[in-house]
């Protein structure tokens, strides 16, 4: 056995002798494994089929997101914050650029603000349409998986008739958007907001009562609220533990303020509340975008800001909440066109970390359904 | 809470501002670490957003080190800047935020800084043994450790 530099965490002396004197050992899941969704490497200490430790490599999709960003202009960099967190690339891109219209004191038009709103909603419901399907998939539900995909693809084709494209959106623009809604949008979304929730009905006919999800998911990669916070874990894993804490509540941005929603929360904190919660949330997302849709106001869809940007010298943070958690952009400015350091505060990478204390006493089993429920993006993980 | 730091830190509270409506504290490295514990314990600082630096060469201390903070109870968030300069190492704060683990290999793995009493210190987005540290300004965009590339990837360049 080579020496690795990630077993030494593990606390494993001579690999064969562990293995003669008990039944402890090392196993390798990843970082090409269906169940890690994307290229992430899990060490496993095993006792049995108990998990011992776990310690995750990443990096595997690292391309310097931050580095590129001190070489583009504001401008040019929005197009690449889509491709962090690529499940949820309208939410990435709401952050940056509210943070960038921070910087400069520039206010998005009303009519940009509700926009915004929109399709941030419609995708933090494709992102939990995705991991649904997904979650569900690696459990061994395989219907759910087709039923989100079929509803989701709606999403994406309202994504696509307003900006040509589905994943990748870039959506947004510093000071508003690019684009006006083309004709129909507000029918497409109208119908879309009464179309999803017989089929959410559907989701949970198929889950929410089933015997064996319910085995698979109830109590199982349970975290208290207390470590949630000492972690930094946040978004529906947090508010699944019973802390009702949401960016768009507790720290408004955009519209939200003018909506009427509810911040669903779990007690457990186990892989069955975070799924409930999420549950909840897509309903939540239908309401904010019902009332959004219905009191869209008219008017221009783009502040005033130069061609040019150099916003002037200074320091922002600013987050919001994305379908993962709080997804935050430290820019740091120093009055030229090129941001001085761009850093993103990525849910995922942060919430990643807290799989070691919800697998540690569990079955190598639930290590898999613990991946799944956290919801991460290793886009979004590596960077 | 200011005026409390600042009374019993002195000039060690170097700044203490509002831009953009939001709240930061510039702190002496010397304090630093002890007044992150009192903003943890005593101001209700529970959650621990985001840890990063930036780098400044033409400056004697070259890096600013960042935390930004959160506290549920009051609903507030707060910046936490302090200098360092190149070389010199910063308590860490893991037994302070747990999650400042992983973000303080980052800012190692990035930058090059060295927390004291870090539990496992190693790079976490680029392989071990990579040379140089990326977000320094001096490291070039299309900079690559080439000779790593060579041994591990079997190419002559990644580019």
């Amino acid at each position: 056995m080579t020496k690795d530099p990630y077993l030494s965490n593990l606390e494993l002396g001579q690999p064969d002798k562990t293995f003669l004197d008990s039944n402890e050992l090392i196993i390798n899941m990843g970082p090409q494994h269906p169940a890690t969704h994307g290229v992430l490497r899990v060490i496993l200490k095993l006792d049995g089929e108990k998990v011992l430790g776990t310690e995750c490599v990443i990096g595997y999709l690292h391309r310097g997101v931050e580095k590129i960003a001190e070489n583009r202009t504001y401008t040019m960099f929005n197009p690449y914050v889509d491709r962090m967190d690529y499940v949820a690339a309208v939410s990435n891109g709401l952050g940056y650029c509210e943070a960038v219209e921070k910087l400069m004191n520039v206010q998005a038009p009303p009519r940009a603000q509700y926009i915004r709103v929109i399709l941030t909603e419609l995708n933090r419901i494709a992102s939990h349409q995705l991991w649904l399907g997904t979650h569900a998939l690696d459990i061994g539900a395989m219907t759910p998986l087709f039923y989100t995909f079929r509803d989701r693809e709606e999403i994406l084709k309202i994504f696509e008739k307003y900006c040509g494209a589905r994943l990748t959106t870039h959506a947004f623009r510093i000071g508003g958007c690019q684009y006006e809604t083309y004709e129909g949008f507000e029918q497409d979304v109208k119908n879309y907001v009464n179309f999803l929730p017989p089929k959410i009905d559907e989701y949970e006919e198929l889950l929410t009562t089933n015997r064996i999800w319910v085995e698979r998911t109830r109590n199982v990669g349970k975290i208290s609220a207390a470590d949630c916070k000492a972690l930094g874990v946040t978004g529906p894993v947090l508010r699944a533990s019973g802390v009702k804490w949401d960016i768009r509540k507790a720290l408004p941005y955009a519209a939200y303020p003018e909506f009427d929603f509810e911040i669903p929360t779990g007690t457990n904190g186990d892989t069955y509340d975070r799924y409930m919660v999420r549950m909840a949330e897509m309903r939540q997302a239908l309401r904010i975008i019902r009332q959004a849709v219905e009191r869209i106001p008219e008017g221009p869809i783009m502040a005033k800001v130069p061609k040019v940007m150099k916003p002037p010298v200074g320091e922002v943070y600013h987050s919001i909440e994305a379908p993962k958690g709080e997804l935050g952009y430290f820019i740091v400015s120093d009055g030229s066109t090129q941001p001085y350091r761009v850093r993103v505060r990525p849910p995922s990478f942060v919430n990643l970390q807290a799989l070691d204390v919800m697998v540690r006493g569990q079955l190598v089993a639930d290590v898999i359904a613990v991946i799944g429920t956290l919801d991460i993006v290793l886009g979004e993980v590596d960077r | 809470m200011v005026t409390k730091l600042k009374r019993q830190y002195g000039s060690g509270v170097r700044e203490a501002n509002t831009y953009l409506g939001q709240n930061y504290l510039v702190l002496e490295p010397s304090i630093a670490h002890e007044v992150l514990q009192v903003l943890r314990e005593q101001e209700e600082f529970e959650y621990c957003v985001d840890l990063t630096a930036v780098h400044y060469p033409q400056r004697e201390k070259q890096f600013d080190l960042v935390w930004i903070l959160y506290s549920f109870a009051h609903n507030q968030r707060l910046r936490v800047k302090t200098m360092i300069a190149d070389g010199e190492a910063f308590p860490t704060s893991v037994e302070i935020w747990p999650t400042t683990n992983w973000l303080e290999r980052e800012v190692y793995d990035m930058f090059g800084i060295h927390f004291e009493g870090h539990p496992d210190l190693k790079r976490i987005l680029l392989p071990d043994g990579w040379k140089g540290y990326p977000l320094r300004k001096d490291y070039g965009i299309i900079q690559q450790d080439q000779e790593w590339v060579r041994i591990n990837l079997g190419i002559e360049s990644g580019q």
